[in-house]
This record gives C-alpha cells, structure tokens and sequence, in this order.
C-alpha cells in the first residue's frame, strides 16, 4: 500500500496523523461520565472553571479534547452546545480538534452544529442496525467528520478477537463502499475490557485488543484505532502503581500493534522503561495471558506494590463462588455492580435466555421472597433486589425478544392503577415491585387512570389480578365505581384494593358488596404476595375467597350493628352546642403583613431540619418512631440502611437542587358567617373581593359538655363586631419529581424512584411546618415570641392550627378550590387540582392558618343528611355533588 | 460588480424603480437589487468582464440571504433576486458563448458569508452567544442555492467566507440540495484572510481551513479579497500543498487607500498574480475590490503563458 491517506482534523490548527506520528493522546477530562470535578462544574454551571479544566489538558498536552455531557441529571445538548461555544471563544483550547463524545445522536449534532473545525464523532456502531448507522455516518460526513466507530453491533459488544474483526470488517464496508466515507476519516474503537478480574473469560480481554488492532491495521486500509485505555486495570482499583504499569503495557503492545491514538490520562500512567522488572514481568503475563496463573500471581504480587494507597477494602470473596451463589448473592444484597456480567455467563451457559430468567434468577428472587416472608429482610432491601433483578431482565430482553419461540411463564399478570384524580403512587409502586419480584408480571397503568382504561387493558391484557390505589378520599368512590364496572362486565379476576385512604371497612361495606369475585383489601406490601399467591393458586383460591367473602360479611354486620348505636344530632342541635369562644375578653393579633405572598425558589437547606422523619419510615412499611426506630431490635439495621440511603439522595437533592420548592400563602380579614362559613376578604388585581369557606360541624351526640366542632368556631363572629383574620396556603416540593422517579425508572433504580417521591413528600410536609412557623412568627406575629424544638414542632406544640382540606377536621376537598381561587395557587406556582381535587405535583400540601390559643385538630366523624343538604344550599351546589364529595363522612 | 456598479452612481430612485418606489426603508446601496431594477446595467458589466477575456462571472448575489436581506427587509425577495441575477449572467454567457464557441463562458453563482457569524459572538461580554445557529445558516444558503441553479448557474461559489462554521452550513445545504434534486453541480469555496496574522477571522490558519471543508468534493478552494494579491501568495502555498482539489485566488486590487478606492493598477496586480504563476500554485485566477475589466485583461493575458496548476489526480466532480 504505497498511498498514504493520513487522518486530518482542525481546530484553528490542523492535525495531521499520519504513520510517522507518535500516539495521540485524547484528553478526557472534560468528561462527564468520566471526571467528577467536570460533573459537577457543569452541573453547577460554573462553566468559567469547567474551561479552565479544558485549557490545562491542552495546556498539558492533550492533542485533541473529548467533550462528554452524558448525565441523567444534566441537559446534555444545551450543556454540550454552551460549553463548546464557549470553548470556540478560546484559541488556547480551540487550537486543537474536539471530539465530540454522546451516546446520543442529538447531542452528538448539535456539538457538530457549533465546531468550525473537522470534529471527531465518538461514537456510532452498528448496535441499532446498518439503517442508523449508514444515516448517521452519512450526516458525520455531511457535517465533515471523523468517527470513531465501536466494535459494537446488533448481537452485542465484541468480546473477543473474532468478534472484533468481524464487526469493523463489517462497519468498514458498510462505511467505505455504501457510505462512500473516506476510510482515513475512520477510527475503530475495539474495546478494551478488564482483565485480572479472576474470571476466566476475561483473561484474554487485553491479548484480543492487540490482536484485533495488528489485524484492524493490517487488514482495512488508512483507518486509525483508539480506546479507553484506563479500563483494562478496572479490577486493580486502588492500587495505583499496578494500574500505572498496565497501563502503560497495553499502550506499549498496542502502539507497536498500530494503535494510534487513545483516551489517556497521562498522570495514570507509568513509563514503560520505569517499571521495576518484577511488575512488568507479572503485568505482561496477564496483559499478553503468558500463564494460566497470572492473574493470581500479579494479586499476590501486588499485595506487596500497594505501598502508596490503601484500597477501601471491599469483601469480594462471593466473587469466587459458583455462579448461583453470586447471582443469588446479588440480588440478596441488592449489589448490581457484577450483575451484567454474571448474567451473561448464565445466557452463554443457558439453552434459552429464557431460562436464565426461569432459572438462576428466579432462585435468587425465591431466596429473596422467603427471607422477606420470613422478615429477615425488609422492604428497602428487597425493592434494591428488583433493582438487580430488572437490570438483568433488561439485558436478556433483546435476546428472549430475539428468541420468540418461547413465552415467559409469570405466575400471573396484575394490572396496576392509580385511579382517576389521584396522583399518589409511593405505595402502589412498593407493591408492584414486591410483586414483580415474586414472579408477577406486572401492568403498571400509573397514576390518574381512567376506569375505561383499567377496564380495557384488563381485557386486553388478560390480566388475573387487578390492584387499585389512592390516597385521597374521592379515589374511594373511584373504587366502588370500578368494582361496580367489573361486575356488569362479567369479569371473574380478584380486585385488590390498597392506599392510605382505603380501609377494610370501607372495603367491606362499600366495594366488597359490589362485586361477586374476590375482593381483597391489602394495605401492606408484604402481604401482598401471600393474598396474591392464594387468590391465583388453583389450590387455595376457591377457599381463599370464600373466606374473603364471609370475613367482609361478618365485618358488614358488626359494623352496621355497630352504627346503629351511634346516635346523632341535627344540625341545628350540633350548632347550638358549638365551641364558645368570649370573643369580648379575646386578644386578636392583626397579621403584620396582610395580603398573599409568594415564595419562589426556596432554598431546600433550610427545610431539612423540620423533616418528620416517622411517616418517611412508615411509607416503606418500618413502623416505629424516628430515631428510636434507628436502634429498634427487629428493623433498626434496616430502618439505619434506609435512612443512609435517604440521605445519601437528600444530599443530591440539596447539592444539585433536584427539586424547587415554591410556596404562596395569603392572611385575610375573616369573619364566621351563618354558623359555618367564613367570610374572607382579599384583593384581585386591585378589586375587593369577598370568598366564603364553607367548614362542617360534628353531629356525632357527645359525651358531658364536649362542644360539636366546626373550623368556623375558630374565628369571630361577624355579629360581635370583633374583626378577625385567617389565612390559607399551598407549599409544593414537588417539582422535579416526575422527571427524577422517570430518570430512575428508566435505569431499572425502583428503589430511588420510590424514595425520590417519599423524600419529596417529607419535603413538602416540612416546607408546610416551616412555613407556618414564619407565619406564626412573622408574617403575621400572633406568636412573635415563640420558640420550639422540632420535636414540639412535630407534637404540634404551637399555637393555632394549620388543618388541610381533604384532612380530619375539613374532610371536604371542594374548599380546595375555594383556596386555589383566592390565591391563585395554579397561576402563581404553578400547584393544579385534577378531577378529584388532587394535588399536583403530588408533593404539596395546602390548608388553612387559624391564630386563635383554642383553635384545634379535630375529626369531623360522621355528618349526616341533613348537614349535607344544609351545605349544598349554603354553597349553591346540587345535593347529588354534595353527597358525591363528602360521601366517605355520611353516615348510612 | 461592486466596483462597476459604483462608476453608474445610481440614485434611491434607480435601486427602487417603480415595483419598490413605496418600500419601508432605504434601497440604496442593495446592490443585490439592480438585478431586478436595473438589469441591463447588471448585464452589460457582465459582458465587459467577459469581453476582457473572463471565463466565468459571477452573479450578482453576494447577499442573496434572507440574513444579508433582513438589513432591506427583502427576505421574501431572495429566490427572485436569485432567480433573476442568475437568469441575467447565464444569458449574457450564452451570447457570448454563440459569438465565440472555442471560448465557453460559465456563470458561478456567488453565495455570500452574510452578516452574521456562527463561530463567533458579536457580544464581547458574552462569548457563549451566538447571533445566529448553523441551522438557519442551513435554510437560507439552501434557499439561496436553490434559486442560483433554477436560474442556471454552472458553478456555486461559496465566497469571502471569513467564519467556516457558516461555509460549512452553506456545504451541508448544498450537498443536501444535490442529493435532492439530484444535480452534480461543481462548488467552489472562497476564504478570506483578513489580518496579517494569517488566520480568518474566525481564527484558522489556511491549512486548518481547508481540513474543515474538504469533506465536500469541490472544484476549488481558495481565497478571496481581504489583502492584495502578493499578501496572499503564503496561503496560497499553504492550500496548493495540501489539497487535491483545484486552487483558486481572487485578490482585491491591493489594499484601498483612504477614500476606500482602490488604485492599484491593471498591470501592477497582474505582476504579482505572475508570481503565483510562476509556483504553479493556482488553477483559477480573477479580482475581487477594486478589479475592473482591464484589470482582468491584464491578469488574462499573462495567465496565457502558463500551465496551470498540476492536479494530483483526477477530481470526481467534473470539470466545467
């Protein structure tokens, strides 16, 4: 081959590699995914700094930059095209050419769209198929240039030696001969993988890259070959010294084998002539796979080569055992590093791929169930088992696909909703993770789901359980309606109801009646699996649910015996006994700051002190109080191992502002009207205007003298002539939420998905206590002087209340858009109320501010008829809405 | 064409004519415009070019974008000012074409940098900005190119480009546009250099220049205008050396003096552009400021004694 057709790249200088030239060292510290210093520059957006990092590679050498902004976390193309504009403006960096560095297409062009120079694309493969790689090699060349192809195609990563050659063999005619691509302007990135990782298959992992390199070189002319070269020592982590001289190894073979460029960090390496004798001997064994021991011995060998830094030691030994017991270990401990790995020896070792699934990770999962069953594992550990679990599904998934003579055998379908008009899922999620971990296949419908819907994919689906959730009291009449559709819809599958605000007697009396089949109330998820099981299994279901039934029937009989006993008054007889207040020898506080107010933005850090971390554990099913519950005998290692976590994600939060929490309150001229109603005045774009929260008044008969209690006894009277104030407020933590559950999903991480939204709800609660305390304090100072712990806080030492709609005291979510039209909560942060008068963003919470010393939480209990009535005239409404939302709190 | 056009001392009332008589904002100095108002002035500066001895002109559409037009607010106007500039040259080629068919005459259609840089920020207090993306680059130059072929140019010619990000637009437009209307049309590439230091204004040496835009199969690469001609000779060197596509050099008529004139005469640029002779280091010679017809005479008349430069080997592209 006489013509030499050298690789020429620009930045405001050109580089021209060619035979002759040495190596040339890619800088890559402007990494995302590679440096964490760059992360987080980049992440804070402290791009000044981030250019600094730019300047000092080349500054050091570096002869062309790779430019990575792959993060979860990070707008990758906007990140990509700031901070390369950025770089264009300095002709100490943009002398040199940019490689451009995603493994998306997008961010890859818009980097392209920016450079004046001839780039370099790292990378394309022919991982999706020759379709997209010929378009986008197409567009490189439209954009004019250079690639950097994986050894990558449809089957997988290559592996080995044939592998390697047979996949650039076929991306170098795809690129030359249909692409028309110069085929100086290509550059094969051939793996380097680990090797001395003590597995067998890994031994030649170093060997096959030369050795795919001499013959990449020998064989398609003009290209070049690159590679991460700080891989091959991954298994060395710690011991710096052995990876400078693996380094250095490779790279040594390597070059002579035609490598001619490669992402070095230069402070990892060794030069090759200073590694002492007895190193290079026992890193070229394992390098070149010289002897079978050599891994072995360069282990024992680098005991003594340590010296310098001691490895965090982290007890490996379950990496020797048999593969079983590693994949059953990992799923154990909930350990996802080794998971890729050992699961593709299983799908090496299996007939079908299928059958790693049914095999060896189902026995895994089944030790996982047992423990969990028998409580020697908890929640939090067995949602970070599915964690491992869905990984490794996601990674035979291709391959069952691939393989479509077999269908997985799931021990059942279960279709999971939450339903229309309720947004909270942290439960529902809990459980169809359990559930999925026990071999179910689960449905997810998500949240806000129509009943059509839940009807129509059951139907489609075929599914042999269907599970509905919600928190809020309107998803219970969502509930009863659904059971109502399956029965004139002939369905036969179990309904299991579950959520915060379900309960066993409102199952019994309210949906159980409305469905022949099973109906099963499971508001823990550890029971779920039991329920599940025994509904489906042949063996058990027929007694199961007959049990069901007659345990819900005597449930229905006590508890209407029991309501029977309860007597009530009328409403004007529960008025007349209304809590007094001497609204003449009373001291009223006028809010020092009348009017709403909105807060933006506000800083997380200063929330994590008011967090009541009891409910946090709570809504992972570790019941106990916090922090006694750190040291609880049963679930304290656990409850610790939770907490860990929590904070460990709460750090994130705070450091990167994951979330943006925003509140607006408003404190208002108020005065009870009619017995029940409150009168407000606030002002509207400069006009005057008047809104009336309509509260209810106990009618259960009490004992002695205790008053029946309505929110409205709180405030003054208009006819006292006393002017009295009240306030009303929506705090939200949740923005960001959706985004960061969706980002964890996506890498199969349930576990953060879950505690992302419980933290978020932990936020938003003590964003609400705050606040109230600045209100109590400041805002408008009835309680200037006060000053409590948060555990008096939590006790609700404080005076004055803040109770919510939908909440014991005002059960009545209609008043939330009483609220949302006095401040305007959607058109100012952005809060919104679905159909149920849920709140959105989930993490929020919105209520009232009562000042007065004797103002209190209170249930509302049961109201009867007449009140109901009284209550649709007093508001304007039709009796059948009224009924219809307050509906959980009438008495039969 | 500018240096032509400046000798007729056109009115306001001669850009607009009757058709623009009532536009929003002064025309004056839209040259790009006569093509429309004033044709047969556009026409008979063609045919003297031609008549000294040209081989190929180019239309008069150097800011035939809808950037370069938003300054007249004339962005619905760029296809027919294109259209038509095109229409005018390729018309007056052909006659002269007809009256001497050993001689054929060619039309490239000149494609402009526009007013805005893709590279570079015009807020010095913000070097992150950009006043305009590659993508709307994309759009306009593909519109432009569009209308320079429906009007039967043989060449396009992306010229005076000072910022390569926005040539490199212009090609990615270009190449797209070939491959959707399947035409093979020849594209020359023209940079500036405008500083002492060697570089374009976007910061690249010659050499870096042509790396970047050699993805696209071109008829030539070369440079234009900025500096006279013996200040170009080293970037000339630079390019000759390192391409296999055919070089070309247009220099002004040295350097305009201080009532933006420029006096440098016929003879004495042709004596310089001896010199790139001389190293056979172009395949196309011509003048950009301040070159009028006898200009071109001159330089035509001692380009004759020469070969031009020698071809590595054979382009793809055809030749014209």
């Amino acid at each position: 081959m006489s013509e030499i057709r050298p690789l020429k790249l620009s930045g405001l200088e050109p580089l021209v590699i060619t035979p002759e030239s040495n190596f040339i060292n890619v800088g890559e510290r402007t990494n995302v995914a590679g440096s964490r210093k760059f992360l987080r520059l980049i992440k804070e957006e402290k791009y000044d700094e981030a250019l600094e990092v730019a300047r000092e590679q080349v500054e050091n050498g570096a002869q062309i930059i790779d430019v990575n902004m792959d993060d979860g976390l990070i707008e990758g193309k906007g990140a990509m095209v700031k901070f390369l504009n950025l770089v264009v403006a300095e002709p100490d960096i943009s002398r040199v050419p940019i490689m451009i560095d995603s493994s998306k297409w997008e961010i890859i062009e818009a980097g392209l769209q920016v450079v004046q120079g001839k780039c370099v694309v790292n990378s394309i493969s022919l991982k999706e198929g020759e379709e997209e790689f010929i378009e986008n090699a197409k567009k490189i060349r439209r954009y004019g240039a250079a690639v950097i192809v994986m050894a990558f195609d449809e089957v997988g990563q290559a592996d080995n030696y044939e592998r390697r050659i047979e996949i650039a063999k076929r991306s170098y005619d795809i690129l030359v001969n249909k692409v028309k691509f110069p085929p100086e302007d290509i550059i094969f990135d051939l793996n380097i993988f680990p090797v001395g990782t003590g597995m067998d298959e890994h031994k030649r992992n170093a060997i096959d890259f030369i050795e795919g390199t001499r013959w990449v070189k020998g064989n398609l002319p003009h290209c070049s070959v690159s590679g991460g070269v700080s891989n091959v020592s991954f298994s060395f982590r710690g011991n710096n010294p052995v990876r400078e001289a693996m380094h250095s190894v490779l790279l040594y073979h390597a070059i002579k084998a035609g490598m001619n460029i490669g992402i070095v960090n230069p402070s990892m390496l060794e030069v090759y002539d200073e590694i002492p004798k007895d190193l290079l001997e026992h890193v070229e064994d394992v390098i070149l796979d010289r002897r079978d021991d050599a891994t072995e011995r360069l282990l024992d060998f680098a005991e003594n080569v340590v010296g310098r830094k001691k490895e965090n030691k982290i007890d490996l030994s379950w990496r020797e055992k048999p593969l079983q017991d590693r994949i059953t270990h990992a799923l154990v401990k909930g350990v996802d590093a080794y998971i890729l790995e050992d699961i593709e020896q299983a799908r090496i070792e299996a007939k079908k791929p299928l059958d790693v699934i049914e095999g060896p990770l189902m026995i895994g999962m089944n030790v996982v169930g047992d423990l969990f069953g028998s409580g020697k594992m908890f929640l939090p550990q067995v949602v970070k088992s599915a964690r491992v679990m869905k990984k490794a599904v996601a990674h035979l998934l291709p391959y069952i696909e691939a393989d479509k003579s077999n269908k997985r055998q799931s021990a059942g379908r279960i279709l999971m909703a939450t339903v229309k008009g309720d947004v909270h899922d942290i439960g529902k999620n809990i459980v169809s993770v359990v559930l999925s971990c026990n071999n179910y296949e689960i449905i997810d419908l998500g949240v806000m789901v129509p009943p059509e819907k839940i009807i129509e994919t059951a139907k489609k689906e075929n599914v042999d359980v269907i599970g509905l959730s919600g928190l809020i009291t309107p998803s219970l009449d969502e509930m009863v309606f659904l059971a109502k559709e399956m029965e004139r819809q002939d369905f036969s599958v179990p309904l299991l109801i579950g959520g915060a605000t379900t309960s066993k007697a409102h199952t019994a009396v309210k949906i159980d009646p409305q469905y022949k089949h099973a109906v099963a109330h499971v508001n823990d998820a550890s029971r779920a699996v039991t329920v599940v099981g025994d509904l489906l299994k042949d063996s058990t279901r027929e007694k199961y649910k007959n049990d069901l039934k007659v345990q819900y029937d005597e449930f229905r009989k006590n508890f209407s015996k029991r309501s029977k006993v309860k007597s009530f008054l009328s409403i004007e007889e529960a008025r007349e006994n209304k809590f007094q207040i001497d609204w003449d020898n009373t001291q009223i506080t006028k809010p020092a700051e009348l009017g709403i107010q909105v807060i933006e933005d506000f800083d997380l850090h200063k929330l994590v002190d008011y967090i009541d971390w009891s409910p946090f554990f709570r809504s992972w099913d570790l019941h106990g109080r916090y922090p006694d519950i750190l040291k609880d005998e049963i679930v304290g290692e656990q409850a610790q191992n939770l907490f860990d976590d929590a904070k460990v994600l709460l750090q994130r939060i705070l450091d990167e502002k994951l979330l943006k929490a925003k509140a607006i309150f408003g404190l208002f001229e108020a005065n009870t009207i009619n017995h029940d109603d409150i009168e407000v005045k606030f002002q509207q774009d400069s006009d005057e205007k008047t809104a009336i929260f309509r509260t209810l008044r106990q009618q259960l008969k009490k004992h002695g003298d205790q008053p029946n209690f309505a929110l409205a006894d709180f405030i003054a009277p208009k006819g006292t002539g006393v002017q009295d104030y009240m306030g009303c407020f929506c705090v939200t933590t949740g923005f960001g939420t959706q985004e960061l559950a969706a980002q964890f999903e996506k890498e199969h991480d349930d576990y953060n998905s879950i505690m992302i939204k419980a933290l978020a709800d932990r936020l938003a609660e003590a964003f609400a206590e705050y606040l109230h305390k600045e209100v109590r304090t400041q805002h408008w100072g009835y309680a200037s002087d006060e000053s409590l712990s948060n555990e008096e806080l939590i006790k609700e030492a404080y005076k004055g209340i803040r109770p919510a709609p939908g909440y014991p005291a005002c059960p009545d979510h209609l008043e939330k858009l009483t609220i949302w039209e006095v401040l305007q909560v959607k058109e100012r942060i952005g809060v919104e109320l679905t159909e149920s008068l849920a709140m959105w963003p989930a993490a929020s919470v919105s209520g009232y501010y009562f000042a007065h010393p004797e103002a209190r939480y209170f249930g509302l209990g049961k109201i009867k008829e007449d009140q109901v009535r009284d209550f649709a005239n007093r508001k304007g409404i039709e009796y059948k809405k009224a009924e219809k939302w307050l509906n959980p709190n009438i008495a039969d | 064409m500018g240096t032509m056009l400046q000798e007729y001392k056109f009115s306001e009332e001669d850009f607009r004519e009757k058709r623009f008589a009532d536009w929003p904002v002064s025309l004056k100095g839209n040259n790009d415009l006569l093509s429309i108002t004033q044709p047969e002035a556009i026409a008979t500066i063609h045919r003297k070019y031609f008549e000294a001895g040209a081989d190929i002109v180019e239309t008069n559409t150097f800011s035939g974008t809808t950037i370069a037009m938003a300054d007249y607010q004339m962005e619905e106007l760029v296809y027919e000012l294109n259209y038509e500039s095109a229409r005018v040259a390729k018309k007056v080629a052909e006659e002269v074409t007809a009256e001497n068919p050993e001689k054929p005459r060619f039309v490239a259609g000149a494609m402009g940098p526009t007013n805005k840089t893709a590279s570079m920020s015009p807020d010095v207090n913000d070097p992150g900005f950009r006043a305009i993306s590659f993508k709307e680059l994309k759009v306009a130059y593909k519109q432009q190119a569009k209308a320079l072929i429906d009007g039967g140019v043989d060449v396009l010619l992306v010229e005076t480009v000072f910022d390569t990000l926005n040539a490199k637009a212009a090609l990615f437009a270009i190449d797209e546009l070939k491959e959707e209307l399947n035409v093979d049309i020849p594209v020359m590439v023209s940079g500036t250099i405008t500083d002492a230091s060697g570089r374009t204004l976007s910061g690249q040496t010659a050499e870096a220049f042509l790396i970047s835009i050699s993805h696209i199969p071109l008829l030539s690469i070369g440079f234009n205008c900025a500096l006279g001609a013996k200040q170009l000779t080293p970037h000339l060197e630079a390019v000759a050396r390192n391409t296999e596509f055919g070089v070309s050099a247009y220099p002004n008529a040295g350097l305009p003096n201080a009532f933006g004139e420029y006096d440098q005469d016929a003879q004495e640029m042709a004596n310089q552009i001896r010199e790139y002779l001389e190293k056979g280091l172009v395949n196309i010679l011509g003048g950009c400021c301040g070159t009028t017809p006898a200009h071109i005479q001159a330089i035509a008349e001692i380009a004759k004694n020469y070969q031009p430069r020698k071809l590595k080997r054979t382009l793809q592209t055809q030749s014209i």
